[in-house]
């Protein structure tokens, strides 16, 4: 096991070379002058130059290429443009929000899709299965960004019961401690905080939790329906079970395997950032801080972020594979 | 005569699809008293896997729905209970042996959590309790080192092994009646005999009745006291199990008889049963067996016959024997 996790890790390597060589090409792909595309038409011939010589872009692309990697080794992710930040401490600081949007998306995203996906397998063609099946494959269909400038328009602006965007309304004082602000609040026992970042949490959430439900459920559904047509269920049901017990312990367990695929996937691609719904949401996380990023043309945030998102997404597959044993004892790691 | 342990009456098990209604089971009976072993022999799709099913209330629905009929269990007709009272009669009074101990064991839970699960439901013990339970039943039934093997998960067990595991599952609450469905079919030849060798064992020591499912007529000599060919969803013949190999009267019987592998020196050609069974949404007019029947008559076409009986526990369905039967009729 601990062999397995040395040699994916490893494996890592190679990949996240992959991923910087793509990324830091970018720079370069780009039509024109990288230094021009920055500053704009305005810049003068001197500004330019400045540029470039401090951004290294005199120097040939091999050069160039080994001097990031170089950087990245010692764990330094350069600084913005526009605002001489320190890029890695700027995504320390926002990785906190992403994730806690994340968690609770993928939460609210694993709860209802299995519990939905459960019920119409064992429902089959019932009004429920039809209901829920048709309401994810508009889960699926549905564009975030429309959804949640809906959900805004309804729960903010008609109802006014939900804040529109942010993390805390302004005035709500919160001791950080591991900047989730769900975690803090309540360590703190600091309920009125409690109480007004899960009102922020819940629209994005909601909206970012549509897509992952919506296949969740899908994949539950016919997973299911394949697992209940099975000899050990029959062995199941004939020992005199309780069908609760058939359902969610003896079935689920092994219909939940390529469920696990879905969820491993989906938190993957949530915890790199959730541009749209971020963006729609102003919500002060990594995705939020690309878009940005890349309306200011601040290449090297790009290209930073692109990486960190890259190695969170290998590690939270890896965290898949290796829960996939918990699951299934007949698979096996060698 | 004892009071029967199980009655079954004129059951009826129909599967109601888009291509019409398959009559899997259609108008089985027969009673089976405590400690006896029933065989019921036929070809796959004759209903007898489907009769089991419905005794433990199993049928899937829909599309399956037993239409008329009695299953008498201890005097009480389970087609009246709840599923509730279905669910502590089965693993508890009847249990079941599958076909496959190969898929019949869930992959995902060791033996142990399979077993104390079982025991539990039905009987009032502790876990620890009902591990010990558990690590008496594998010794049972020949599984070495039992509380070893007990942690391990189904596909460390070898497929002979497992189908132990599957026997001390059934007899963990000590049933009073075992329903065995091709307990063997999926096993090693030599395996087979020492299962078999397995289930008289277990019956003589907890006085269980058992139906053994087969289409083997090899397992009903050896371990049965009376047998039931069945064809077609319905009983073709009925008697004890040496009479249907010295005295089988249905054409049917004879032709499964006569299509047993003899082991001599020289290759001899098998007697196979001429065709196919019947689709059973379409079944013939007259008696189903008919249009592959070598003694079929014209009126085997057209009348579809009785069960009748042609000699002290033995009922043939079959026109050829309805006039020995009307003859015993008039001078008894």
């Amino acid at each position: 096991m601990l062999k397995y996790i040395i040699r994916r890790l490893a494996m890592l390597i190679p990949v996240l070379l992959g991923v910087s060589l793509i990324t830091f090409s970018l720079i370069h792909l780009i039509p024109g002058d990288p230094a021009r595309s920055m500053l704009g038409e305005k810049a003068s011939q001197q500004q330019l130059e400045l540029l470039r010589e401090e951004m290294g872009l005199n120097d040939p692309f091999i050069v160039q290429y080994g001097r990031f990697l170089g950087h990245i080794a010692q764990g330094d992710l350069g600084t913005s443009i526009q605002k001489k930040e320190d890029i890695a401490s700027q995504l320390m600081e926002k990785l906190p929000a992403t994730m806690e949007l994340a968690i609770f998306a993928m939460i609210l995203a694993v709860i209802i899709g299995v519990l939905a996906g459960v019920v119409a397998a064992i429902k089959q063609y019932s009004w429920f299965d039809n209901l829920s099946m048709t309401g994810a494959l508009f889960g699926v269909s549905l564009p975030i960004f429309w959804l949640g400038l809906m959900m805004i328009w309804l729960f903010s602006v008609k109802f006014n019961i939900l804040p529109p965007s942010g993390r805390l309304t302004a005035g709500v004082e919160l001791n950080s401690i591991t900047n989730f602000y769900l975690l803090d609040s309540i360590l703190t026992g600091n309920w009125t905080a409690f109480k007004d970042a899960f009102s922020h949490l819940l629209m994005p959430g909601v909206a970012l939790a549509t897509i992952p439900m919506a296949i969740i459920a899908r994949m539950t559904r016919s997973s299911m329906l394949e697992v209940m047509r099975q000899d050990y269920i029959r062995t199941a049901n004939a020992k005199g079970l309780k069908k609760g017990l058939v359902v969610f312990q003896h079935a689920l367990k092994n219909a939940f395997l390529p469920v696990l695929t879905v969820i491993g996937l989906q938190f993957g691609l949530l915890m790199g950032g959730a541009v749209l719904t971020e963006t729609i949401f102003s919500w002060p996380g990594v995705g939020r801080y690309v878009y940005l990023a890349v309306l200011g043309r601040d290449y090297p945030i790009v290209q930073s972020a692109i990486l960190v998102i890259a190695v969170i997404f290998v590690l939270v597959n890896l965290l898949t594979d290796l829960l996939y044993k918990y699951i299934d004892p007949r698979i096996k790691y060698n | 005569m004892t009071t029967p342990l199980l009655e079954v009456r004129n059951l009826r098990t129909h599967f109601f699809t888009k291509a019409g209604v398959v009559k899997a089971v259609d108008g089985v009976d027969f009673q089976i008293s405590p400690g006896e072993t029933l065989g019921i022999v036929g070809e796959s799709g004759s209903g007898k896997s489907i009769t089991a099913m419905s005794i433990l209330g199993l049928i899937p629905s829909p599309p399956g729905k037993i239409v008329d009929g009695e299953i008498l269990f201890k005097g009480e007709n389970l087609l009246h209970k709840k599923e509730k009272e279905m669910r502590k009669i089965r693993g508890k009074e009847i249990a079941m042996v599958f076909q496959d101990p190969m898929t019949s064991l869930n992959p995902v839970f060791t033996v142990e959590k399979q077993m104390v699960e079982t025991i539990m439901t039905h009987e009032s013990l502790t876990k620890k309790q009902a591990r010990a339970r558990a690590v008496e039943l594998l010794q049972l039934v020949g599984i070495p080192d039992p509380s070893q093997r007990l942690r391990t998960y189904p596909h460390e067990f070898s497929g002979g092994m497992r189908q132990r595991v599957m026997i001390a599952m059934a007899i963990s609450c000590n049933p009073s009646l075992l329903i065995a469905d091709e307990p063997t079919t999926a096993l090693d030849v030599t395996i087979q005999a020492q299962i078999l060798e397995l289930f008289k064992q277990m019956q003589k020591e907890l006085n269980m009745a058992t139906i053994m499912i087969t289409h083997d007529l090899g397992v009903v000599a050896e371990v049965c006291d009376e047998v039931m060919v069945m064809y077609a969803g319905k009983p073709a013949e009925f008697t004890n199990a040496k009479e249907i190999f010295t005295n089988g009267k249905h054409p049917y019987t004879t032709g499964l008889l006569h299509s047993i592998p003899k082991i001599t020196p020289e290759k001899q050609k098998l007697k196979a049963i001429a065709g196919q069974p019947p689709d059973l949404r379409h079944l013939p007019q007259g008696c189903s067996f008919a249009p592959r029947c070598s003694k079929a008559m014209e009126r085997c076409l057209t009348v579809d016959p009785e069960m009748r009986q042609v000699g002290e526990n033995h009922q043939v369905r079959c026109l050829l024997y309805e006039d020995e039967a009307s003859k015993k009729a008039v001078t008894t």
